[in-house]
């Protein structure tokens, strides 16, 4: 069970505010994708190796070439906030 | 010092490799102005797709060998979540369960001289996050500014089990990872956060503190020091030592709280579906057979070999570059004479300097070893010319004239001992009552007057002689 607990420890780590009305709102929706999944509790799967992809593909590299990057404008396009060529962020720690 | 518990986890940049891990944005972004190597995937663009670097995974592959450790059947990547503007994306592209490889082991001398064998963990890889610059300190800044270019650069964590008891150890397990990385040819430890470390201490039955942001093998010293300090100040007064994350500040020299563990440490693990397994185990045997001769094994051959002590072989062994630099000489030279004088006195001159082993010829150590086994020049000209190329430049031969450093020949030296004995009345008469000690003052008025041309063993002979016929 999804607790309010939970969705609050959740908002934090992914840094995003959120209102009372919707924090009832995504206990309840957690708890139902929750409820989903917990009917694939019931399949037995004694003796299945975890499935992590469906496809079965491995190896897939690239050489080691270097080619050309974004320029400084470019990559700071969608930036709200720079300074000097830099991305400007809040204050962390 | 019995009671100190200290693991480290190591971050190694693979920066001899030429694109990131994940895009083709070049790795040398060492001068260049921020956020100019960057392209939508190492900035985490939407819609933008990682592919693994071939070659990264080989250069993974051969320091995890080089470390004694097993490789994986098969390996495969994770995300890692956490919310800092170091990470464009919101997570790292690191590894969790199936790490490349684990269970290695490296040899260190430890404090008590004793051969200690600290064992790896394991090794795995993942990306560099990106840059932040503070204004002003950590804890006191009121913005970050962020710069992108490290991001996504080629990474190798290795974590060693808490087998390290001081932090002296500490530093000596950094300088022979850092040496067997050198030997591989994987990476350049003189650029800026190619090695950077992160440690875990405590003393027995205390709880473990983590100390980030360790960034040069020498800081890891004076870190792992204070925080033990730190720690025995706090047990002795009582209070007990908390679990939590500690950032080490390096111009300050202390470890400043940054975070409790209950915040910390919710990565989130979950596999990378943008990335597939790697089944990379039939590689190995190629990338054994293709491994460089390893400093401990080096060691050993020029110990063998030149018939070297051991102290001078770990010496010449510390670096690739001195090995080479000594195997070139010599091949050409008295090994052990070369020895003798690359690792006691070139050595020693370079590091005065703040040089590396590049700011010396080797043609000028070959040309000094030789003028030294012709009996052409004295231990002090040797030392004298090894300073002033060092000082001034030019070649041994070329100051050796202009300087008129020459060995004294003999006539000259017999005339300086007679002068020398003649004005010493006193000393000899020292010396004929028994103070055997009054001759070496008589040698130095002789290397006085030859201006330390003369070899101090044969002056000393010939000072003996002419006192005993003096006085006969």
């Amino acid at each position: 069970m999804i607790t309010i607990k939970d969705v609050e420890h959740i908002s934090w780590l992914a840094s995003i505010r959120i209102s009372d009305e919707e924090r009832e709102e995504l206990v309840a929706q957690f708890n139902t994708i929750l409820e989903y999944f917990q009917q694939m509790d019931e399949v037995d799967t004694e003796g299945v190796e975890p499935t992590y992809r469906v496809v079965d593909l491995a190896n897939v590299f690239r050489d080691d070439l270097p080619r050309e990057s974004l320029s400084q404008e470019d990559a700071l396009r969608n930036a709200p906030r720079r300074e000097e060529g830099y991305f400007r962020s809040p204050r962390i720690v | 010092m019995d009671d100190v518990i200290i693991g480290l986890e190591i971050h190694v940049q693979l920066n001899k490799l030429r694109s990131k891990m994940f895009c083709g944005c070049s790795t040398s972004y060492h001068d260049a102005p921020p956020n100019t190597h960057t392209c939508p995937v190492c900035l985490g663009l939407p819609g933008s797709l990682p592919v693994l670097n071939r070659r990264a995974v080989e250069f993974g592959i051969k320091v995890a060998l080089a470390l004694n450790c097993r490789i994986a059947e098969e390996t495969m990547f994770y995300r890692k979540n956490y919310y800092y503007p170091d990470l464009p994306k919101g997570f790292q592209i690191s590894q969790y369960d199936y790490p490349l490889a684990t269970g290695g082991h490296v040899l260190i001398k430890g404090d008590d001289g004793q051969e200690r064998r600290i064992r790896i963990t394991r090794v795995h890889m993942e990306e560099d996050p990106g840059r932040l610059v503070h204004a002003g300190t950590i804890d006191k800044a009121k913005y970050t500014l962020v710069d992108y270019n490290r991001c996504g650069m080629p990474l190798l964590e290795v974590v060693t089990e808490p087998d390290l008891r001081s932090p002296k150890e500490a530093r000596l397990f950094l300088d022979k990872l850092r040496t067997i990385l050198e030997y591989l040819d994987v990476f350049d430890g003189n650029l800026e956060g190619a090695l950077r470390v992160d440690s875990n201490v405590s003393l027995a039955g205390g709880d473990r503190v983590e100390v980030k942001n360790i960034s040069s093998h020498k800081g890891v010293e004076k870190a792992l020091s204070y925080e033990i300090t730190r720690q025995r100040n706090l047990k002795r007064r009582g209070i007990e030592v908390v679990q939590e994350t500690r950032h080490y500040d390096e111009l300050r020299g202390v470890t400043v709280s940054i975070r409790t563990k209950e915040e910390a440490h919710d990565y989130r693990y979950f596999p990378e579906m943008d990335l597939v397994p790697l089944r990379i185990a039939d590689w190995v045997p190629r990338i054994k057979a293709e491994l460089p001769e390893l400093p401990d094994a080096k060691r050993e051959r020029f110990r063998e070999q030149y018939g070297i002590t051991d102290d001078h072989a770990k010496s010449l062994t510390s670096e690739i570059k001195v090995a080479d630099f000594y195997e070139w000489v010599a091949a050409r030279s008295d090994p052990k004479l070369a020895a003798v004088w690359i690792a006691d006195v070139l050595k020693g001159e370079l590091n005065y300097r703040d040089l590396t082993i590049d700011s010396f010829s080797r043609d000028h150590m070959l040309e000094i070893v030789r003028m030294l086994s012709e009996r052409e020049i004295t231990d002090e000209i040797a030392v004298t010319l090894i300073r002033t190329i060092l000082d001034r430049g030019g070649s041994p031969r070329e100051i050796a004239e202009s300087m008129g450093l020459k060995r004294a020949d003999d006539d000259y030296v017999v005339q300086a001992v007679r002068e020398a004995v003649a004005d010493s009345q006193e000393a000899v008469r020292d010396y004929l009552s028994g103070n055997a000690r009054a001759i070496n003052y008589i040698v130095g008025q002789v290397m006085k007057r030859t201006k330390g041309r003369a070899d101090p063993s044969v002056a000393h002979r010939l000072v003996k002689e002419e006192i005993e016929r003096q006085s006969s």
